[in-house]
């Protein structure tokens, strides 16, 4: 047997995470918030018991030389999720260390940007050796969900609770359990009504070639404008609106607030889901709805069991596009009024307090991986039950 | 069964079907057979109002079409396509089980009706009952198009050029199915073919069109010897109509019985074309016959392909 690298990628992903972590620093301590942080590296930090976080490193390196096969794959996830349970829980017991687990110590022990390269290169190698440890879509995204479990499992213990992210929660819990469920709100409250109108001018569209590009284009200039803009050409109206109808505005309707960023933000997402729905309804080959008319289902059999379930994987995939965009661009919807986890953002932008920022970013960030997640799970449920 | 009466069919203006008098008895394997734009399709799809005509009067048991409910007819009618149509995201249980559940059958009678069809059409249901369409071969998949066309037992089946898309092979296995399900139901069927000798192989009648009009109608055997017109001869081939002759008869009809010959013997459900083709590779002139239970029949000889021409 030969001696060589079997695995490029495993061995660059390593390279950078050893890099990474001797040339960055892990986290910062700042005696308090306002002033600026010093970092302290990670290699002082490996001393005792956590110089063991070094094992993994090494097991993964030795797989590198290792012919790849699935037993091997399985064995880099593995190490790759201790590796990073062990680095995000060095980081929360740093922070102890530091603050002598003084609850109203003033010191502020932030992530730096070694743990952020680090903990993401961990996620790289393990999600690199999910997609190569099974095709199956399914299986895919449970094993990535599951890389989350260790994180959860850690903050709930309260072994995080030093580090200031967690700090900067603890001090705005209601505002924050507020915003996450304003940002959640913003978000069904985009996709119900974009759904109930993208559906049948989708499926309208499909059928009509005359009305599909004027329909269309006007959609693509909506899809062009600017968010801002779209709020600010929203105003106005809105407003005369709230002011000549009073029952409106005591139902909340106002040129700012939220109901201008759900007009907008469901005026985005049409673009995207109607034409997920013409595809999805061109995907239906010609010669099966033929069929099935010939054997005698009516118009709107033919639609309910087979076009629109033939088409549904190919929409849904639409849906998950128009959910993830409108979690991102919620955040922008702060700036009008509309709350959300975009209000603790501009806070912190305001402020200049870093953690303040990734406390609104961070929730965002993993909302539009679970969501996406989970569309790409029902679709690949629906996939896999027609093969 | 089913009759038209001077049927026309315009599309944006221009006829495709004019003036069509067709009378399908019960029971018949009618084929329509034509090039393409001859309106051969067309009049198939007028029959179950998937194309609606414009002109003259179809009816069916008796009934003008147009008393029907469109999927009331559709149901009493199998369907079966050239490209198959089967539904991708339904099992070929479900497939074939599309008009029952939509007449509502009870599921145990579903569920034997689908293991009958199956078997009728040499798909073996345990192993292809739960698979999706895309698991089957071009051929498997035809089989359950045709299943499914029969699945409620329908008076009459239609099909549009139903073996087109298959190779020659598969496709003549499915000629000899559905020319056995035919003389076993004894039901009404009308074929869409563009293929000669798959309408001289399973007709009882031949309607020949061109141009949107019935140009002649009549057995196999009318068409190849009494041509009404030189368009005819030339469709149905000028040169080897007399190899066509011969695919009209089987080696059975000609067999002298209670002869005995050497060599490797041939059923007698074999056309004498292809018995012309074992004469000829074995460069023999007497062929032994067995009839279908392996017993010897008696012996085929080359002079009879010709002798009894003349008679028939």
């Amino acid at each position: 047997m030969n001696i060589g690298v079997k695995n490029r990628v495993l061995l660059t992903l390593l390279l950078l995470l050893m890099a990474a972590g001797t040339g960055l620093a892990f986290v910062t301590h700042a005696p308090n918030r306002l002033m600026s942080g010093q970092g302290i590296p990670l290699p002082g930090l490996l001393s005792g018991i956590n110089a063991l976080l070094l094992l993994p490193v090494i097991l993964l390196l030795v797989l590198v030389f290792i012919t790849p096969s699935k037993g091997s794959y399985l064995a880099s996830l593995m190490l790759a999720e201790v590796l990073f349970t062990a680095l995000v829980a060095l980081a929360g017991h740093q922070a102890e260390v530091l603050t002598g687990g003084d609850e109203d110590s003033l010191a502020r022990i932030s992530f730096g940007g070694g743990f952020w390269a680090t903990t993401a290169l961990c996620l790289l190698i393990a999600s690199d050796a999910i997609s190569r440890f099974t095709a199956n879509h399914s299986w895919r995204v449970v094993l990535n969900v599951q890389l989350a479990l260790p994180v959860i499992f850690l903050l709930a213990s309260g072994a995080l609770s030093q580090l200031s992210l967690l700090k900067e929660y603890d001090n705005r819990a209601d505002v924050f359990d507020a915003a996450l469920w304003q940002h959640l709100g913003i978000l069904v409250g985009t996709l119900v009504p974009s759904l109930a109108i993208g559906l049948p001018l989708g499926i309208f569209c499909s059928r009509s070639p005359r009305w599909r590009p004027p329909i269309l284009s006007v959609l693509n200039i909506i899809q062009t404008l600017p968010s801002i803009a779209l709020f600010g050409l929203l105003l106005a109206p809105l407003a005369g609106l709230a002011r000549a109808i009073p029952w409106l505005g005591a139902h909340g309707i106002s040129g700012i607030g939220a109901a201008p960023a759900i007009i907008a933000l469901v005026l985005y997402s049409l673009l995207p889901l109607v034409r997920s729905v013409i595809a999805g309804m061109h995907s239906v080959a010609p010669a099966v709805i033929e069929s099935a008319t010939g054997m005698g289902l009516n118009r709107a059999q033919v639609f309910l069991k087979v076009q629109f379930p033939i088409a549904l994987p190919v929409i849904l995939s639409g849906v998950r596009i128009v959910a993830v965009q409108t979690v991102g661009m919620a955040m922008v919807a702060a700036l009008i009024g509309a709350g959300g986890l975009g209000a603790i953002m501009f806070q912190g932008l305001l402020s200049s307090a870093l953690d303040l920022v990734l406390l609104g970013v961070i929730p965002v960030v993993l909302m539009a991986a679970i969501v996406d997640g989970i569309f790409k799970f029902l679709v690949s449920m629906l996939e896999t039950a027609r093969r | 069964m089913i009759t038209f009466s001077g049927v026309s069919k315009h599309f944006a203006g221009k006829a495709v079907v004019q003036d069509i008098d067709l009378h399908i008895a019960r029971g018949e394997f009618t084929v329509l057979i034509g090039t393409s734009g001859s309106g051969k399709s067309t009049t198939l799809k007028m029959i179950n109002r998937l194309i609606e005509h414009d002109r003259g009067q179809i009816t069916f048991a008796d009934e003008p079409i147009e008393k029907f409910r469109a999927q009331d007819l559709r149901r009493r009618m199998g369907y079966a396509i050239q490209s198959i149509g089967l539904f991708p995201h339904w099992t070929v249980e479900e497939n074939i089980a599309t008009v029952p559940q939509l007449l509502k059958w009870p599921k145990a009678r579903i569920r034997d009706r689908v293991t009958e069809l199956m078997t009728l059409l040499h798909l073996d249901p345990q192993q292809f009952r739960q698979r999706y369409p895309h698991q089957l071969s071009g051929g498997q998949q035809q089989r359950v198009g045709v299943a499914r066309a029969l699945a409620s037992d329908p008076e009459v089946l239609l099909m549009d050029e139903p073996f087109g898309a298959l190779d020659p092979v598969t496709r003549a296995t499915l000629q000899h199915e559905i020319a056995r399900i035919h003389q076993m139901s004894g039901r009404t069927i009308v074929l869409v073919t563009h293929d000669i000798d798959e309408a001289l192989a399973l007709a009882d009648r031949i309607v020949l069109l061109g141009e949107g009009k019935i140009v002649q109608q009549g057995t196999p055997l009318d068409m190849l010897t009494r041509p009404a017109t030189p368009f005819v001869r030339d469709f149905f081939g000028r040169s080897d109509m007399g190899i066509k002759l011969l695919s009209l008869a089987q080696v059975g009809d000609r067999t002298r019985r209670g002869e005995e010959a050497a060599g490797e013997p041939i059923a007698a459900s074999m056309t004498l074309r292809e018995a012309l083709s074992v004469f000829v590779a074995r460069h023999t002139e007497r062929l032994p016959v067995i009839d279908e239970s392996g017993q010897s029949l008696g012996v085929l000889h080359f002079s009879d392909l010709i002798a009894e021409q003349e008679g028939e």
